[in-house]
C-alpha cells in the first residue's frame, strides 16, 4: 500500500486525477516538531468485557499503524467496538491482550493493561464534555491551569488567540449551554489543543451535528490541523467524512472489531469542500462503499446497540 | 438501579464499620464521661478548644450499651405486647399511607393534566405544605371525633404532600414528543391519559410512595409518642411502637428505648423495601438501566 | 401589546436588561389566567373555612376558631390570647425556632455535604461507611426523642440535635446522589486534560454535584422544621411548636392557627432563601434552564 501523505506547506504531488484543489497555503508557523510526534502502533489488540461473565469480545486481534502527523480515520457500524480502541489508547479501559505503543513507548500491554490517561492524548467526546459550570474560556484554559504548565496570563493569552483563530472570539465568557453545538465542538477542540498534545483522539465528534454544520466543521478542523500537524485519530460512521478528512481510512468489521481494510486517500492536502465533488473522491467512495455497507448490514441484523 | 450484586469484599467492609461502631458505642456507654471513653478524648479537646461547653455534647455514658440492649430485646421478644405494638403501628402506617396514595395520586394527576385545576389548587397546596404535619395535631384533635382519626389525618397529610409533589413533577416531565406520537397515531384524550400519562408518571409515583412511606412512619411514631406520652395532648389510645418507646422512657427502662428505636428502624425499612419492590414490578421497563 | 410597550417603554423590539424583563414578565403573568385562578383557590379555601365555622356553624366545626376570629386576634394590639403581630413574645418564639433551625441546618450541612461527597466519590469509603449510614437512616428522627433527652443534659441541645439528625441524613444522601449523577464523561475529560484526583474533585465533582446538593438542602430545611416542631412540642420552652402545644392545652385555639400559619410562612421563607443562594451559586444552571424555556 503506497503511502502518499503530503509534506509541509504547499507541495502538491503530481499524478493526481482531477483538478488540484486550491486553498490558502498553510502558514509557515509550524514548529520543527510538527508532524513528527504521535505515531501509534496497535499490535494484535484484544479486549474482552466481563471475562468471568458474559465474555463479550469487543476487539479481536486488531492491528493498526498510525503514522506521526497524519489524520487516521476509523469507520465502522455502531457498536462494533471502535470506541473501545479509542478508550484503550486514551487509558480509560484496560486491554486483555496485545500492545499499543506511542512514538515507540509502550502505552499498554498484557503486562500493564491500562494506559495512564494524559494530556498527550486528549479526547474530544461524542456528546461533548465541556464542563457546563465553567465558561468557555475557563474550559479552554483548564488543561494548562491544572497542570500548571503555563502561567495564568500566558494561558489566557494563548487561549484567546486559539479561540480567535477558530472563530470563537466573542463567546469566551459564555457558558457552553449558551452557544451553538458547532461552537461547542470547536471550543472542545481548542481545549484539547491548548495542551499541545501528540495525538488528538476524536470520538464521533460531529455525530450530533446537522449535515450543513458538519461540512463547515470539517473545513475548520482541517484548518486547525494544517496549523500544527497533530496526529488525529478520528472515529466515525460516516464514510464520506472519513475519506474527505483522512490520509488513511480503516474500515472495521462488526463486533469483534478488526480492520477489514485500510485505504489510503491519495487526494493531496490541503483539501477543501471542492474535493467532495472531485472525481477521485467519488471513486474512492465507490470503492469502499460496498465493504462498509456489508458490515453495516451485519450489525443491523445482529441488533447492535450503539456504544 | 438494577439488580445490586454485593461483592463479598463490600459486605465484609460494611460489617467491619458496623462492628466498629458497636464497639465504640459499648465503650462509650460504659465510661461515665462526656462523649465516652478516652477514645474520644481528642474530639472532646478539639470541641472544647472551639468553645463548645461540655454540656452541649451528648453524654454517651448515659446511653445503655449494646450488650444491655440485646439483653433487653431478648426479654421483650417473648412479650405479646411487644408484637402487638408492631401490629398497631404497621396498621396505622398502612392505613394512612393507603389513603394518602388513593387521594394523592388522582389529585396529583388531575393537577398535572388540567391547567385550571392546577392554577386553582397548586398555590394553595404550596402555601399549606410548609406547615409541618405535626403542627396540625392540635387542630386535628379539635376537629375529628376520635383520637385515632385525628392521628390518621395527620399521618395522611405527611405522605399526601410528598406524593402529590412527585406525581405532579413526574407528569409534567413527560417528554412532549410522546404526546405528539400518540396523537399522530389517532389517540383520544382518554387514550393519551391511560397510555402515556399514567405509565409515564409511574416512576415518579413510586419515588413519591417510597419517600411518603418513610414520612408516614415518622408521623405515626411522633403521634404515638405525643398522644400516648402523657403530655398535654394525652389520651387513652396508645399502643404502637412509638408509645412503646415513650413508655420505656417514662418507666426508666432505657434499654427498651433503644430496642424500640431499632424495631421501628427495621419496620420502616421493611415497609420501604416492600414499596420499592412493588414499584419495580409495575415499572418493568426501568429494569434494564 | 399596548400594555407591554407601555411598561417597557419600547415598541416593537424586545427590551433587554433586568428591570424591563421583570415588568414584562409581570405583565405577562397578569394577562394569563394564573393570578385569577390563584385568587379563586385561596378564595375557596378561606371561604370554606369562613362558611363552615362562622356562617353555617356546622357541628363538626363547632370548636374550630373562625377565620375572622383568627385574623382579628392576629392583628389586634391587645390580643385576648396573648399572641399577635404586635406582641413581643410572638417574635421571640419565631426567633427561637429560627435560630434553632439555623444551628441544626448549618451543622447538618457542614457535616453532611463532605460526607456525602466522599461517599459518592470513593468506592472504598462508601463500602465501609454507607451500610452504617443506611442502618441508622430508617430510624424515624422522632424515635430518637427519648434517647436525645437522656443523652443531652441541656434540653436545647437535645432539640437542636433532633432537628440536625433529619437534615443530616437528607443532605448527605443528596450529596452522594449528586456525585453519582455526574456523567462519567466529565471525569474522563478532566483526566485526559491532566487533572489529578484532588483537582478532579474540586473542578468536576463539587460543581457537578451542586444542583443535587441544593435540592437536598431545600429538602433538609423542610425536614429540619418538621423535626424541630415535633421536638418543641414534646420538650423545650419557647418556639413555635411549643406555642402550638401550649395553646391547645390552655384552650387558646386561635393562637394555634396563628402558630400554624406563622410556621408555614417562616418555613417557606427559609426554603426560598436556600433556593436563592443556590441559584446565585449556580448561575450557569439558571441560564441553561432559562434557555431551554418554560417546559
Amino acid at each position: 500500500m503506497s503511502v502518499a501523505h503530503s509534506d509541509s506547506a504547499g507541495a502538491t504531488p503530481p499524478a493526481t486525477r482531477g483538478p488540484s484543489p486550491q486553498t490558502s497555503p498553510a502558514p509557515a508557523r509550524l514548529s520543527a516538531e510538527a508532524g513528527t510526534r504521535g505515531a501509534i502502533r496497535i499490535d494484535g489488540l484484544v479486549k474482552v468485557y466481563d471475562p468471568q461473565g458474559a465474555a463479550i469480545k469487543a476487539v479481536d486481534g486488531c492491528s493498526l499503524d498510525i503514522d506521526a502527523g497524519e489524520i487516521f480515520m476509523v469507520v465502522g457500524p455502531s457498536g462494533c467496538g471502535k470506541t473501545t480502541l479509542l478508550n484503550a489508547i486514551a487509558g480509560f479501559h484496560d486491554i486483555t491482550a496485545g500492545r499499543i505503543t506511542l512514538d515507540g513507548e509502550v502505552l499498554c500491554s498484557a503486562e500493564r493493561p491500562k494506559a495512564a490517561a494524559g494530556s498527550d492524548r486528549v479526547v474530544v467526546f461524542q456528546n461533548g464534555a465541556l464542563f457546563p459550570w465553567k465558561t468557555n474560556l475557563e474550559n479552554v484554559t483548564f488543561g494548562p491551569s491544572v497542570q500548571r504548565k503555563l502561567s495564568k496570563p500566558d494561558a489566557l493569552a494563548k487561549a484567546r488567540e486559539l479561540m480567535a483563530e477558530a472563530g470563537l472570539a466573542g463567546v469566551e465568557n459564555n457558558y457552553p449551554a449558551e452557544v451553538s453545538s458547532g461552537m461547542r465542538r470547536r471550543v472542545e477542540i481548542v481545549r484539547a489543543l491548548m495542551n499541545d498534545p501528540k495525538v488528538l483522539l476524536l470520538d464521533e465528534p460531529y455525530r450530533a451535528l446537522d449535515a450543513l454544520t458538519k461540512s463547515v466543521m470539517h473545513e475548520a478542523l482541517l484548518r486547525i490541523y494544517y496549523k500544527n500537524k497533530v496526529t488525529i485519530f478520528f472515529i466515525t460512521h460516516d464514510l464520506e467524512e472519513a475519506i474527505f478528512l483522512g490520509h488513511k481510512v480503516a474500515i472495521m468489521t462488526t463486533r469483534p472489531c478488526r480492520p477489514k481494510s485500510v485505504v489510503t486517500v491519495d487526494i493531496p492536502h490541503p483539501r477543501d469542500h471542492r474535493v467532495l465533488t472531485s472525481r477521485r473522491f467519488r471513486e474512492l467512495v465507490q470503492e469502499t462503499r460496498a465493504a462498509v455497507h456489508e458490515e453495516a448490514r451485519k450489525a443491523f441484523e445482529a441488533g447492535e446497540k450503539e456504544g | 438501579m438494577g439488580a445490586r450484586t454485593i461483592s463479598p469484599r463490600a459486605l465484609a467492609r460494611g460489617l467491619v464499620s458496623v462492628a466498629v461502631a458497636l464497639l465504640l458505642w459499648e465503650l462509650g456507654s460504659r465510661s461515665k464521661q462526656w462523649l465516652g471513653a478516652g477514645v474520644f478524648a481528642p474530639v472532646r479537646a478539639l470541641l472544647g478548644a472551639l468553645g463548645f461547653k461540655e454540656t452541649y455534647l451528648p453524654c454517651i455514658g448515659a446511653v445503655p450499651p449494646p450488650s444491655a440492649v440485646v439483653h433487653a430485646w431478648a426479654g421483650v421478644i417473648g412479650d405479646l405486647g411487644y408484637w402487638q405494638s408492631w401490629g398497631r403501628s404497621f396498621l396505622r402506617v398502612m392505613g394512612g399511607f393507603t389513603v394518602a396514595m388513593v387521594v394523592g395520586v388522582p389529585f396529583g394527576l388531575l393537577l398535572a393534566v388540567n391547567r385550571t385545576a392546577f392554577g386553582i389548587a397548586f398555590p394553595v397546596f404550596e402555601v399549606l405544605r410548609p406547615i409541618p404535619p405535626l403542627a396540625w395535631v392540635p387542630a386535628s384533635i379539635i376537629f375529628w371525633p376520635t383520637q385515632e382519626l385525628s392521628i390518621s389525618f395527620v399521618t395522611f397529610l405527611g405522605a399526601f404532600y410528598t406524593i402529590v409533589i412527585n406525581v405532579v413533577g413526574g407528569a409534567r416531565a413527560i417528554d412532549g414528543r410522546f404526546f405528539q406520537a400518540a396523537r399522530s397515531m389517532g389517540s383520544s384524550r382518554w387514550d393519551i391519559f391511560r397510555r402515556v400519562i399514567l405509565p409515564g408518571t409511574l416512576p415518579s409515583i413510586v419515588v413519591g410512595a417510597v419517600v411518603g412511606m418513610g414520612i408516614t412512619w415518622e408521623v405515626v411514631v411522633a403521634a404515638e409518642m405525643i398522644s400516648g406520652g402523657g403530655s398535654q395532648i394525652g389520651g387513652t389510645s396508645g399502643g404502637g411502637l412509638g408509645f412503646f418507646i415513650w413508655n420505656s422512657y417514662v418507666g426508666g427502662s432505657y434499654e427498651q428505648i433503644v430496642v424500640g428505636m431499632v424495631s421501628i428502624g427495621i419496620a420502616g425499612f421493611i415497609s420501604s423495601e416492600l414499596v420499592r419492590v412493588l414499584g419495580r414490578q409495575i415499572t418493568p421497563w426501568l429494569r434494564s438501566r | 401589546m399596548a400594555i407591554r410597550s407601555f411598561l417597557t417603554g419600547r415598541v416593537g423590539t424586545r427590551a433587554t436588561g433586568a428591570v424591563p424583563l421583570v415588568l414584562r414578565r409581570a405583565a405577562d403573568w397578569f394577562k394569563s389566567p394564573r393570578p385569577y385562578l390563584m385568587f379563586a383557590g385561596f378564595g375557596l379555601l378561606l371561604g370554606f373555612w369562613f362558611l363552615t365555622v362562622e356562617v353555617l356553624k356546622l357541628p363538626r366545626f363547632a370548636e374550630m376558631p373562625g377565620l375572622t376570629v383568627v385574623v382579628k386576634e392576629w392583628l389586634s394590639r391587645d390580643p385576648t390570647y396573648g399572641l399577635s403581630i404586635h406582641t413581643r413574645e410572638y417574635y421571640t418564639h419565631i426567633g427561637t425556632s429560627v435560630w434553632r433551625v439555623a444551628q441544626a441546618f448549618t451543622l447538618a450541612t457542614v457535616l453532611g455535604v463532605p460526607l456525602g461527597l466522599l461517599l459518592g466519590w470513593s468506592k472504598r469509603f462508601r463500602e465501609y461507611v454507607f451500610p452504617l449510614f443506611e442502618v441508622l437512616r430508617p430510624i424515624p428522627v422522632l424515635a430518637w426523642v427519648p434517647l436525645a433527652i437522656v443523652m443531652f443534659v441541656r434540653t436545647e441541645s437535645a432539640v437542636i440535635f433532633l432537628a440536625f439528625l433529619a437534615s443530616f441524613f437528607a443532605t448527605a444522601l443528596n450529596a452522594m446522589l449528586g456525585v453519582e449523577s455526574i456523567d462519567e464523561t466529565y471525569l474522563r475529560a478532566a483526566e485526559c486534560l491532566g487533572a489529578n484526583r484532588a483537582q478532579v474533585f474540586r473542578h468536576v465533582i463539587v460543581p457537578g454535584a451542586l444542583p443535587f446538593i441544593f435540592t437536598g438542602l431545600q429538602i433538609s430545611v423542610g425536614v429540619s422544621w418538621f423535626s424541630l416542631v415535633a421536638a418543641e412540642m414534646v420538650s423545650g420552652q419557647y418556639g413555635l411548636g411549643y406555642v402550638i402545644n401550649t395553646s391547645y392545652s390552655t384552650v387558646r385555639y386561635p393562637t394555634i392557627i396563628i402558630g400554624m400559619i406563622t410556621l408555614g410562612v417562616v418555613g417557606y421563607v427559609t426554603s426560598a432563601a436556600v433556593r436563592v443562594v443556590g441559584n446565585s451559586l449556580m448561575s450557569w444552571r439558571v441560564r441553561e434552564l432559562a434557555l431551554r424555556g418554560p417546559s
